[in-house]
C-alpha cells in the first residue's frame, strides 16, 4: 500500500499529490521533488542502457531508510511517483506495476474529460477514489 | 471504434454550425478556422493520451512523426499516411492521397475553395497530439486536387 502518490506534469509541477499520514505532508512533497531528478536521469540515460529505453515503468528510483520511491513516466512526459513504506517488504514489483497501470488508466480518463483543461490540478472525484483505494488505511 | 460515417457527419455539421453562428455581421473566415483548429487541438491531446498508453517510449522526433503517420492516423481514419517527407530540419510533410474527410466532397477540383474548412479540425488534431507528446509545432494543410491533401508540420524549437 502506498504512503504517498503524486502526478507531475511535463513542466515538472505537481498536478496531484496526496499522502496518508497528513502531519508529515511537507516531507513527502520534498521526497517527491527530489525524486524528479532521478526520473530525469533515467529518462535521458542514453549511454548506459541499464534501464530498457522503451519502457514506461522506471522501477525503484531510490530507497531511503524509511521509504522506497518508485517512478513511471508516460509518453506525454507526465510522471507518476509512488512512495511506499520500507517496512512493507511484501510489496512485489508486479503489484507496483499494476498500481501504476491503474494510475495511468485513471489519468487517461481525466485527460479525456471535456471539463478538464490539461495543466490544471486534477480535481476529479473518480481519480481521488481510485487513489484512496491504493493508499494505506490511516488508523 | 464506432462507424466512421458517424464522425464524418458530426464533423460536417460542426463546420456548418461554426460558420452559421458567426454569420451575424462579419464573415470572418479566419476566426472560424481558428475555432475549429482549437477544438481539434483539445481532442488531439486527449486522443494521444489514450493511444500512447501502451506503446513504448519514443526515441526522438522522427519516431513521434512516424507514430502519428501510422498508428494515430490508422486509429482515427482507418488508414495510414501515404507519404512522409522531411527536410531533417524540423519540417515534415504528410501526404494523404485519399483523405477520409474529403472523399465525400468531390473527386477533383470542384468545391476546392471550401476544402480548408474541412481540414482545420484535423490540423488541430495533429497539433494537439504533438503538443501532448512534447513537440511544439504549427500544422497547416493544403489541397490541390481532392481527395488528396498535404499536411505540413513545422516544429518550433524553443
Amino acid at each position: 500500500m502506498a504512503v504517498c502518490i503524486a502526478v507531475i506534469a511535463k513542466e515538472n509541477y505537481p498536478l496531484y499529490i496526496r499522502s496518508v499520514p497528513t502531519e508529515n505532508e511537507l516531507k513527502f512533497h520534498y521526497t517527491v521533488h527530489t525524486s524528479l531528478d532521478v526520473v530525469e536521469e533515467k529518462i535521458s540515460a542514453v549511454g548506459k542502457a541499464l534501464v530498457d529505453q522503451r519502457e514506461l515503468y522506471l522501477g525503484l528510483l531510490y530507497p531511503t531508510e524509511d521509504y522506497k520511491v518508485y517512478g513511471y513516466v508516460t509518453n506525454s512526459k507526465v510522471k507518476f511517483v509512488i512512495v511506499v513504506d520500507s517496512s512493507n517488504t511484501s510489496l512485489r514489483d508486479n503489484e507496483i506495476r499494476s498500481m501504476f497501470r491503474k494510475l495511468h488508466n485513471s489519468f487517461t480518463d481525466v485527460m479525456c474529460n471535456p471539463f478538464y483543461n490539461p495543466g490544471d490540478p486534477i480535481q476529479s472525484k473518480a481519480f481521488d477514489g481510485m487513489v484512496s483505494a491504493m493508499m494505506v488505511q490511516a488508523c | 471504434m464506432a462507424d466512421e460515417a458517424l464522425f464524418q457527419f458530426l464533423h460536417n455539421e460542426l463546420i456548418q454550425y461554426v460558420y452559421k453562428s458567426s454569420e451575424h455581421g462579419e464573415m470572418e473566415n479566419g476566426r472560424c478556422i481558428t475555432k475549429l483548429e482549437n477544438m481539434g487541438f483539445r481532442v488531439g491531446q486527449g486522443l494521444i493520451e489514450r493511444f500512447t498508453r501502451d506503446t513504448a517510449r519514443f526515441k526522438d522526433e522522427l519516431d513521434v512523426m512516424k507514430f502519428v503517420c501510422k498508428d494515430f492516423w490508422t486509429c482515427v481514419f482507418k488508414k495510414q499516411i501515404d507519404n512522409l517527407r522531411t527536410n531533417h530540419q524540423g519540417i515534415y510533410v504528410l501526404q494523404d492521397n485519399k483523405f477520409r474527410l474529403l472523399t465525400q466532397l468531390s473527386a477533383g477540383k470542384q468545391y476546392l475553395e471550401h476544402a480548408p474548412k474541412y481540414l482545420a479540425f484535423t490540423c488541430g488534431l495533429v497539433r494537439g497530439g504533438l503538443a501532448n507528446l512534447g513537440v511544439k509545432s504549427i500544422v497547416t494543410a493544403e489541397v490541390s486536387v481532392m481527395p488528396a491533401c498535404k499536411f505540413q508540420v513545422m516544429i518550433q524549437k524553443m
